[in-house]
């Protein structure tokens, strides 16, 4: 059987919006669940991530908090934005910005007890502000070494 | 059926270049903003970061006039650029309280003199713990702390020209 | 003086453009025949060659009163990076961009011949209107040129991270990709304004896809073992926003490149491959922009402030409406091709399109969502591989099933004989899908389709060849099955490496012996070094499974200026797989180190090599066939 040329347009063009519909429909499933939010430790505090949904959690590595495990490459901490605490454990090489009194981004999620499992660290990038004019700053920068650690 | 059709990419390309406007408009907003807002200020006491000039300590913020607090650091960049600025609001009258963090008398007193000291005090916050409590997570910082020590505004990094009269419409509405 | 040279070669060239625009649309021009807008075309890409070599003279002589130079380079950087930070900056990299554009228009000037005068005339003035655009944004909003007065004493671009050769030459490589696809677009819409749209065409399109193609394959392959060796993660595709500008245009290129020969056989599939070839370049521009501007945030951004960022959008709203609107309005006129059925190899190329455009649009979606989201919401999010190997995996397996059944079907009605002789290599990926199955019992199981699918496909690309006299085959031939060779090679790599990674992570102290996979690693010794710009803390490592003992030496080091700590991975290369080390912190007495042992890696490398070469092939196959049957193609 073939096509006649007009029913052919037809079904290419109908062929075309099967592609973006199946594109967009794909792309929906996809997102509702592998979507990482960005939270605060004092959103954590208060609920708002779900134990076991794929987050990131955003604050400053809290002075004194770091400790490092017998095994020697798994790091626990307590990340914190001024009102809230969040402890994080992770197991891995920590980046070399990571250090206490620092910002730091981990990607994981959180366990039902209340501890963040992070599966990867962003430190973030120097804490001095930078002024607009110099635009958007590439993530990874290192900071000039601070006088007390 | 295919007319309307033929011109729907258009109108995706419509939305799509409107949220690229939007975002170039409102950049993305890696700050960590603090959860003090509207809290007193966190108990402590520090010693003076330089000699001859007095420590600061949070009860001296509750004295009935609202201040600025201003985090900033001898090894603080843009705090160079931003001191003509706080030169400024101090000399428009406000009273400015530093802490500095992480840093030592000697080098603090070279920034001072080669940038001015606009402080009325300056605390030494040698571990960040401190700046931490306020919710600050970098230099330069300005809090506005009102009369009775309650935290009213944050002002991520340095203070533009053109934010003065911001601050000082702060500092007001915080008598 | 030579700075200004090149500023006057832009405006010149900028001048030439518009007028380039103007013959190209302006009624009555064609009276005059396309010698004048070829003339033009010509100039206007040989100025822009000029200003651009004017720019690497005063980056070879570190010229410190171009502020460009001043920021971006230093006296004692070494030559070849000196040359390569012409492009390692914003201003740089737009004019090498305005820089591929003008020559390219220039060569399709000077060596098109097949095609239909009017529609000619009207691609080059295309590939005029888009110079001109990026003319105007290059002069007004970000001049390479600018001086700076009094000139610096030093440059500032000394950053040894930067100089690394797949860095210097990465860019460049994937900008005649992406630059290359101008061509197409101009030429597309060169056919929709007069509506011809058939094999000339095609033939035209062809080789300009054909080599952008091949430059975006290479860039890619290339652009994705830099990032395995270099970040120390052991990860080769990390969906990062940059990674996936990069991806768009060449997802849409490949199904361009299957259209046009389809519209060159047939003459079939006409607008799809006219939209094709407007999305392909479309998806260039937007990759561009998303790089400079500020939208997504990336390690790879440059930083550009937000008003530049404005313009190029502004640009790029322009150029592909503009091409939409045209589309919408012209299609409707283009002819319709021959028929076809169900079962034909026009068939397949149609679901190959489908399915190449259906993974272009959940990246696509991927890439801005959290964009719209935070637009809408304000909630920040981001996407990242989970969403994307979620989404891409399950097509990209059915895409390999065409690919093994779509090379052997006739044009226009396939009886399905030929299929018959996929038996076997069906059987073949089932039986691998079978022993994987039972033997790594855990999670992957689209990778373990995947490799059944790669087994498949690797004996299926070569059935083409089969009872044909192999002298007497054309080079077209050769280069489809090398390509489809490549692409199971490239798969099996990926689902092998990821089905049976093995890692390591400990802190040892020297003397201990550690095992990664069939490794036996000892831990030698941990030594301070240095370099020319940095020091290091270097670790000896043997590695040995039963034979002979291997070395290995990671580091992790520091840069003094700007200070910087890197790490720096060893990686033992064998006929099987990959070790990949890596040395971490101290802690206390011991070290942190982390090892991989990933079997069957390399091949996902070598498989995008030879699905280059394999388009390298093509474009040779066609330029003896042009040559053969005389005259320059």
């Amino acid at each position: 059987m073939i096509a006649k040329p007009k029913h052919q347009r037809l079904v290419l063009v109908a062929i075309a919006l099967v592609a973006v519909l199946a594109a967009v429909l794909l792309a929906m499933w996809g997102l509702r669940d592998r979507a990482a939010y960005f939270y605060t430790p004092a959103d954590v505090v208060a609920g708002k991530a779900q134990p076991g949904q794929s987050v990131r959690l955003g604050g400053m590595v809290e002075k004194g908090s770091v400790e490092r495990l017998a095994d020697g490459v798994t790091v626990r901490f307590v990340l914190t934005d001024g009102a809230a605490k969040v402890p994080v454990v992770f197991r891995g090489i920590v980046p070399d910005l990571f250090r206490e009194g620092s910002g730091a981004i981990a990607e994981g999620s959180l366990e039902p007890g209340g501890t963040f499992d992070a599966t990867n660290i962003l430190a973030k990038h120097d804490e001095r502000y930078m002024p607009p004019q110099m635009g958007n700053q590439a993530a990874e920068r290192q900071t000039a070494k601070t006088v007390m650690k | 059926m295919t007319g309307w059709l033929r011109f729907a990419p258009i109108l995706l390309l419509v939305l799509i270049v409107a949220a690229m406007l939007w975002r170039l408009a409102n950049p993305p907003d890696t700050t960590v903003h603090s959860q003090m807002i509207g809290k007193p200020v966190p108990q402590f006491a520090l010693a003076a970061a330089v000699p001859g000039v007095q420590g600061l300590s949070s009860a001296q913020l509750a004295d009935g006039k609202p201040k600025l607090v201003h985090f900033f650091a001898s090894w603080c960049v843009p705090c160079i650029g931003e001191a003509p600025v706080l030169d400024q609001l101090k000399k428009q009258g406000l009273t400015i309280e530093g802490i500095a963090i992480r840093d030592r008398p000697d080098e603090l007193a070279g920034f001072l003199a080669r940038n001015g000291d606009p402080f009325d005090r300056i605390g030494s916050d040698p571990e960040s713990k401190t700046q931490l409590a306020f919710g600050s997570s970098g230099v330069p910082e300005t809090f506005v702390v009102d009369g009775r020590g309650v935290i009213r505004l944050q002002h991520i990094g340095a203070i533009e020209p053109n934010e003065i009269a911001a601050i000082r419409a702060a500092v007001e509405q915080a008598r | 003086m030579i700075a200004e040279t090149g500023l006057a070669a832009l405006w010149l060239a900028a001048a030439l453009s518009l007028l380039q625009l103007a013959l190209g649309f302006a009624p009555g021009m064609l009276k005059s025949g396309s010698g004048p807008i070829r003339a033009v075309a010509v100039l206007q890409g040989v100025l822009t060659l000029f200003a651009f070599a004017m720019l690497l003279l005063v980056f070879a002589t570190t010229d410190l009163s171009v502020s460009l130079v001043a920021e971006n380079s230093h006296s004692a950087k070494p030559l070849l990076y000196k040359i390569a930070g012409t492009w390692g900056n914003h201003e740089g990299s737009m004019l090498l961009w305005v820089t591929v554009l003008g020559v390219s228009g220039a060569a399709l000037a000077i060596f098109s011949r097949r095609l239909e005068e009017r529609t000619f005339v009207a691609a080059l003035g295309a590939q005029g209107a888009l110079a001109l655009g990026f003319f105007i944004f290059l002069l007004f909003a970000s001049n390479p040129f600018a001086r700076l007065n009094p000139p610096a004493l030093e440059g500032r671009g000394l950053n040894p991270i930067l100089q690394d050769p797949g860095l210097a030459f990465h860019p460049p490589t994937l900008y005649f990709g992406y630059v290359g696809l101008s061509v197409a677009f101009s030429l597309a819409v060169g056919a929709l304004v007069t509506g011809k749209v058939d094999r000339h065409l095609a033939r035209a399109m062809r080789p300009w896809v054909l080599g952008a193609w091949i430059f975006l394959t290479l860039g890619i392959t290339a652009g994705s073992y830099w990032a395995y060796y270099d970040l120390g993660w052991g990860g080769w595709w990390f969906w990062d926003p940059v990674e996936n500008a990069s991806l768009m245009p060449w997802l849409a290129a490949t199904a361009l490149l299957h259209s046009l020969n389809v519209l060159a056989a047939r003459e079939s599939l006409r607008a799809w491959t006219i939209m094709l070839a407007m999305i392909a370049f479309s998806m260039s521009m937007v990759g561009t922009f998303l790089v400079r501007s500020g939208v997504l945030t990336s390690v790879h951004a440059f930083a550009v402030d937000p008003k530049r960022g404005v313009f190029l959008l502004i640009l790029l709203a322009f150029y592909v409406g503009a091409a939409l609107l045209l589309f919408a309005l012209r299609s409707g006129k283009l002819s319709e091709g021959p028929e076809f059925e169900l079962v034909s190899r026009e068939a397949a190329l149609v679901g190959n399109n489908l399915l190449l455009s259906v993974i272009l649009g959940v990246v696509f979606i991927g890439t801005l969502y959290p964009l719209f989201v935070e637009a809408l919401t304000g909630a920040k999010l981001s996407v990242g591989a989970p969403y994307f190997n979620a989404v891409v995996g399950p097509i990209a397996l059915a895409l390999m099933a065409l690919i093994t059944i779509g090379p052997l079907l006739n044009w226009r009605r396939d009886s399905g004989e030929r299929l018959k002789r996929l038996i076997i290599p069906a059987l073949l990926g089932l039986g691998a899908l079978v022993i994987l199955l039972i033997a790594v019992p855990q999670d992957g199981l689209l990778a373990k389709i995947g490799f059944g699918f790669a087994i498949a496909l690797f004996p299926a690309s070569l059935i083409p060849l089969l009872g044909r006299k192999l002298r007497r085959t054309p080079l077209t031939t050769y280069a489809m099955v090398l390509a489809h060779f490549g692409v199971a090679t490239a798969v099996a790599g990926m689902s092998i490496s990821s089905l049976t990674t093995s890692e390591t992570l400990i802190a040892a102290k020297p003397g201990e012996i550690v095992s990664v996979g069939p490794w036996s690693i000892r831990f030698g010794s941990i030594r301070p070094v240095a370099g020319p710009n940095w020091t290091a803390l270097e670790a000896t490592l043997y590695a040995t499974r039963g034979g002979v003992i291997e070395t290995l030496k990671p580091q992790a080091r520091f840069y003094t200026d700007p200070p910087t700590a890197t790490t720096q991975s060893a990686i033992l290369t064998t006929l099987t797989g990959q070790l990949y080390t890596v040395v971490g912190q101290q802690v206390g007495d011991r070290w942190q180190l982390r090892l991989w042992w990933k079997p069957m890696v390399t091949l996902i490398w070598l498989g995008g090599a030879l699905i280059a070469f394999g388009g390298a092939l093509a474009l040779l196959g066609r330029a003896w066939r042009g040559w053969r049957k005389g005259g320059v193609r």
